[in-house]
């Protein structure tokens, strides 16, 4: 397979502003139960998206779909003007992380190189890099996404070794290597603690811009990426709701949605909380997370849960 | 006289040439594979191989055939049964510990049902496919386990790289594009070939060790993996030559023990504090 690497010049330009991603009345079905439908979307380059909605609702399978691991019910979607798996190298994917074993011993580096040639077969022939052009240019691909999500001080020790901020950067890293059009993040920020979640966010956020990747970002809580959004898509049995944040996080299009009282607040700094539907949380999340949000000071935007949330 | 002609002298004796050729390319094979073992935490497998090997070979016995028939058809057979099962049903370790006794059990009645019915019978088969005799290969012998560890060695470097992704990150290389399930299936079958083979050096009781102890101690000694996969190759084969020489040179000490005891030696060693400054520079930089 070939690595070469173009430089900033990589969307064909006779495709000009259209849509990266396009879902058109896209439905799923799992099971016999429609998880989502009526998604109607279209992502222009460098739009960072966020999908929320309850746990169980099928924030996850949506990305599965886009990546064309999973087949819809109903309508359509299109990758960079082609079906979803056929994208390829275009593409980049975050899956939701549990964290690498604390005794494994290879370096982040290496686990970055990965996302650049770990689908080329055999192993690379230790020639030294100064006899080897390609092995030269993948070098330098690698520091530079490395240096872009600002992991060079740890890339080198063993990514076991790393902090969950850190391996979540290096797996970023990872995931840009391709240079991808398209970069879906599986939530990301989960399990981190809110440093390290509005450093990240942050981190997504200049990506997007700089980078000119467009992000779809399954999330949790909206609030550490809210300042960077351009879309959201708002999950919920059976429909579906999108725009920009403005438009879908209120009290009018959420109740539609859900069909009970939903009513979100803005706290004086900006941040959304959504309240609504049964009560929150007692028993249904771990300890440890009851704990970050109490700490956070805010309920999220999980409010509206349903029976959908035990299915985890 | 000096070592090195001590060493010529050895082998001019076919036995030893024979050990020296075979024993060092079923070593490198399993150190390749062991590596992906140990990083895929499929030792387990490993070990149910051993005594899938020691059955299959003495069926093949009890039934006239050649030992090596038995031994690869169990090994690779089984191998893909657990890689198959592996996934969807989650055995409790009952179940297993259950069914690889009843696997050893039948071994030991292939193995009654071949001294008591073959006239021809060996009556030392049981204890050199649970122990090896790699001091015992003829010429064809040992070229066939050259050939097939070959092979296998070759197989584990082509599929190296996309294995490595697949073992790290299950997920991103299935959203790549790789058959992760295929490779997966791939590999284990190449597992079983190598235990196969790897019985006919050291025996399907230690076996495991010539899988686990090199590449655990690769994996101890250098953070890249690439280096690792070479490192733990490059032990294996070190640890059977040196436990080949400690058979010959000491003769009441088996081959097999020889191994293993360099393999543990080494793996050992690992676990002491690194030198530092300019010697233990020199170390890492060689790791």
């Amino acid at each position: 397979m070939n690595v070469s690497l173009p430089t900033q010049q990589r969307r064909d330009p006779t495709r000009g502003d259209a849509p990266v991603l396009e879902l058109r009345d896209a439905a799923v079905r799992v099971g016999g139960r429609t998880l989502w439908s009526g998604v109607d979307l279209a992502i222009g380059p460098g739009e960072f998206t966020a999908v929320l909605g309850p746990n169980g609702v099928g924030k996850s399978t949506l990305l599965k779909a886009v990546l064309g691991l999973q087949s819809l019910a109903s309508g359509e979607i299109r990758v960079l003007g082609a079906p979803p798996g056929q994208a390829g190298r275009a593409v980049g994917y975050l899956p939701q992380r549990r964290s690498f074993d604390p005794s494994l011993r290879i370096r982040g580096r290496d686990i970055v190189g990965l996302g650049l040639d770990g689908d080329r077969w055999g192993v690379p022939l230790p020639v030294p890099a100064r006899f080897s052009a390609r092995r030269r240019a993948a070098q330098r691909r690698i520091a530079e996404v490395i240096e872009l999500v600002g992991a060079s001080a740890y890339a080198d020790r063993p990514i076991g070794q790393c902090s969950g901020g850190e391996q979540q950067r290096l797996l970023i890293a990872q995931a840009l290597c391709r240079r991808p059009d398209v970069l879906l993040l599986d939530e990301p920020l989960d399990s981190l603690d809110l440093p390290n979640q509005a450093a990240v966010a942050r981190l997504i956020g200049r990506i997007c811009c700089e980078e000119c990747v467009s992000v779809v970002m399954v999330a949790h809580d909206v609030n550490p990426i809210l300042s960077y959004l351009d879309r959201v898509v708002y999950l919920a049995e059976g429909g579906a709701a999108t725009g920009t944040p403005r438009e879908v996080i209120t009290s009018e299009t959420l109740t539609k949605l859900y069909g009970t009282p939903v009513e979100v607040l803005r706290t004086s700094d900006g941040r959304l909380v959504v309240v609504g539907g049964p009560e929150a949380p007692a028993l249904h999340t771990d300890r440890h997370e009851d704990d970050r949000r109490a700490e956070a000071g805010h309920a999220d935007d999980r409010a509206p849960e349903g029976s959908a949330h035990a299915a985890r | 006289m000096s070592w090195s002609s001590v060493g010529l002298a050895a082998l001019d004796h076919p036995f030893f040439l024979h050990a020296v050729l075979a024993g060092g390319a079923i070593a490198v094979a399993a150190g390749l594979t062991g590596y992906f073992l140990v990083l895929r935490a499929q030792i387990f497998t490993g070990d149910a191989l051993s005594h899938t090997a020691f059955t299959g070979a003495l069926a093949a016995l009890a039934l006239g055939w050649d030992l090596r028939i038995g031994l690869f058809a169990a090994t690779i057979g089984v191998a893909l049964l657990l890689g198959v099962l592996g996934r969807r049903s989650r055995a409790d370790d009952v179940t297993i510990g259950s069914a690889f006794s009843w696997i050893l059990g039948l071994g030991v009645f292939f193995l009654t049902l071949y001294t008591t019915t073959r006239s021809t019978a060996n009556g030392n088969a049981g204890v050199s496919v649970l122990f090896g005799s790699i001091f015992g290969l003829s010429a064809s012998a040992a070229w066939t386990a050259v050939l097939i560890a070959l092979v296998v060695c070759a197989a584990v470097l082509a599929l190296a790289r996309p294995l490595l992704f697949a073992s790290l990150d299950e997920a991103v290389a299935a959203a790549r594009g790789l058959p992760v399930r295929l490779l997966g299936l791939a590999f284990l079958a190449l597992v079983g070939a190598c235990a196969a083979e790897a019985t006919q050096a050291v025996g399907s009781l230690l076996l495991l060790g010539l899988l686990a102890a090199p590449a655990g101690a690769a994996q101890r000694l250098t953070d890249s993996p690439y280096r690792a996969l070479a490192l733990s190759a490059v032990l294996a084969l070190g640890e059977m030559w040196a436990g080949l020489a400690l058979g010959y040179a000491v003769p009441s000490v088996p081959p097999s023990f020889g191994i293993m005891a360099a393999a543990t030696v080494v793996y050992g060693l690992t676990f002491l504090p690194r030198p530092s400054g300019r010697r233990g520079r020199a170390v890492r930089a060689l790791a």
